[in-house]
């Protein structure tokens, strides 16, 4: 497998505290990739430096090399627009806008300069078919996306991500406030979209870990303890402080 | 923080009590049927006849408890490979159970009729076996890999008695075909007690296996 992101000894530094201690990793292409640990263990900083979103926390202070597609993220000549537009994120609350269905998926091809109706409207269909939405939103596009369910909005968010054809897909907890089913749906979507994406997924569950993922990495107070195969990780774990984890007795 | 699962670890507490009883009752019927044989016992074959439903019993309640902890636990790794064991052990152990009560069998069968020659590598071997059952059990309670590879090691002293049994039964049935029945018999107690071996070793594999995460093959 190819890796799409690098990382090389990196460490980050909130103010004081520091987040992230020399990890070093490389990320597969078109597999999903779960990070687990308990909170505050970094998972969810290492997460957030692939699209530079802690730049916008005050004191952040980044050493080392993240890397995608050859590229050094943290480089000077980086814009952040393009690179969030390559790396895109879902969070753990759906954030639909406060718009339709269709223009939250048409707001960022409008913002990337299509104006072209017919090619919005080819973008909004196949995002959201992508997102495993079509069927269940083809006749109220109009309609505003607060008013459908919180799954079917988590799967906007993700059909709103993947319409400006992004090459990476972060999800943070993006399913840790949505009911099993909508859980489950989102779980079946993410296998689908792995042949096409590079997923890298939070999670505190790590049932979903085991199910989703074919990578995970297991943090402990910023240090990457473990990642192997999730196969191997859940059945044989090589460190005892993962095994405690993963077994809930640890945490 | 370290923290404990109380519900967990009483249930995998309580699967591995009723394996050591499992093991135990095995070991008293693998003892009293030779016993029996040794004595020509009717009676007390049929006892252990009756009992062996108790051991069915004891190992429905193992499957049952550790379906519940895989059902509303979710376990993985050691602490999954613990009840994949335990399924495996106690279903090796009724197998166990099974054995000793086709020795019991042979001696409802034997009717009282008098040996042609006193037991001598038969005890020896079943002595060999009670402790490969209990060395193999304590080793999975211990969780003593070392004592798991020595409870195997022993098998290979019951396979070379068996074949010795077998080589000493040809010779005499050829010698005295009138007695064949009876050296047939005694020939099947030599393999009863030698797959009754066998099971204890496949017990100390599955320790190795809860203790490694890997699958040896110490029946060879």
């Amino acid at each position: 497998m190819n890796s799409i992101i690098e990382i090389n000894d990196l460490d980050l530094y909130y103010g004081e505290f520091h987040a992230l201690k020399g990890v070093n990793m490389e990320i597969p292409e078109k597999a999903i990739t779960a990070f687990i640990g308990p909170s505050g263990c970094g998972k969810s900083t290492l997460l957030r430096t692939f699209n530079r979103m802690n730049d916008m926390i005050a004191g952040t202070r980044i050493e080392g090399k993240v890397e995608i597609a050859g590229t050094d993220i943290y480089s000077g000549d980086v814009d952040v627009e393009t690179l969030r537009k390559r790396v895109g994120m879902v969070f753990q609350q759906p954030n639909p806008f406060p718009k339709s269905i269709y223009d939250n998926v048409a707001y960022g091809p409008r913002l990337h300069g299509i104006t072209d109706r017919k090619k919005l409207d080819e973008i909004v269909e196949t995002s959201l078919r992508s997102a495993a939405l079509w069927n269940e939103v083809k006749d109220h596009l109009k309609r505003s996306a607060g008013s459908i369910s919180g799954g079917q909005q988590q799967r906007l968010c993700i059909a709103r991500a993947l319409a400006v054809e992004p090459d990476i897909l972060l999800m943070d907890e993006a399913t840790s406030a949505l009911d099993p089913i909508s859980t489950l749906k989102i779980e079946e979507l993410a296998q689908e979209l792995k042949d096409r994406y590079t997923i890298v997924m939070v999670t505190h569950n790590m049932h979903q870990a085991a199910r989703v993922s074919q990578q995970t990495v297991f943090f402990l107070n910023g240090e990457v303890v473990e990642y192997s195969e999730t196969e191997k990780l859940f059945s044989n774990p090589t460190d005892q402080r993962t095994e405690d984890y993963i077994s809930g007795r640890f945490g | 923080m370290m923290v404990k699962r109380l519900e967990f670890d009483h249930g995998l507490e309580e699967m591995t009590e009723l394996l050591v009883e499992m093991g135990r009752r095995v070991e008293k019927a693998l003892v009293e049927s030779m016993d029996a044989l040794k004595n020509s016992n009717v009676e007390k074959a049929k006892k252990i006849v009756g009992a062996d439903h108790e051991l069915n019993l004891l190992e429905e309640k193992i499957a049952e408890i550790g379906a519940k902890l895989i059902a509303t636990q979710q376990p993985v790794a050691k602490d999954l490979r613990r009840i994949l064991i335990a399924f495996k052990i106690s279903s090796d152990l009724e197998r166990m159970g099974d054995l000793s009560v086709d020795i019991a069998k042979s001696v409802i069968r034997l009717d009282g009729q008098e040996l042609f020659k006193p037991l001598i590598d038969l005890p020896r071997m079943s002595e060999i076996v009670a402790v490969m059952i209990r060395e193999s059990l304590q080793s999975y309670v211990d969780e003593n890999v070392d004592l798991a590879y020595k409870s195997a090691k022993d098998d290979d002293q019951v396979d070379a008695l068996y074949s010795q049994i077998i080589r000493e039964m040809f010779s005499f049935m050829v010698e005295n075909p009138k007695m064949v029945s009876q050296a047939m018999l005694l020939s099947f107690v030599g393999r009863y007690i030698e797959r009754i071996a066998d099971h204890a070793t496949n017990i100390a594999e599955s320790v190795v296996y809860l203790m490694t995460g890997k699958r040896p093959d110490l029946n060879q």
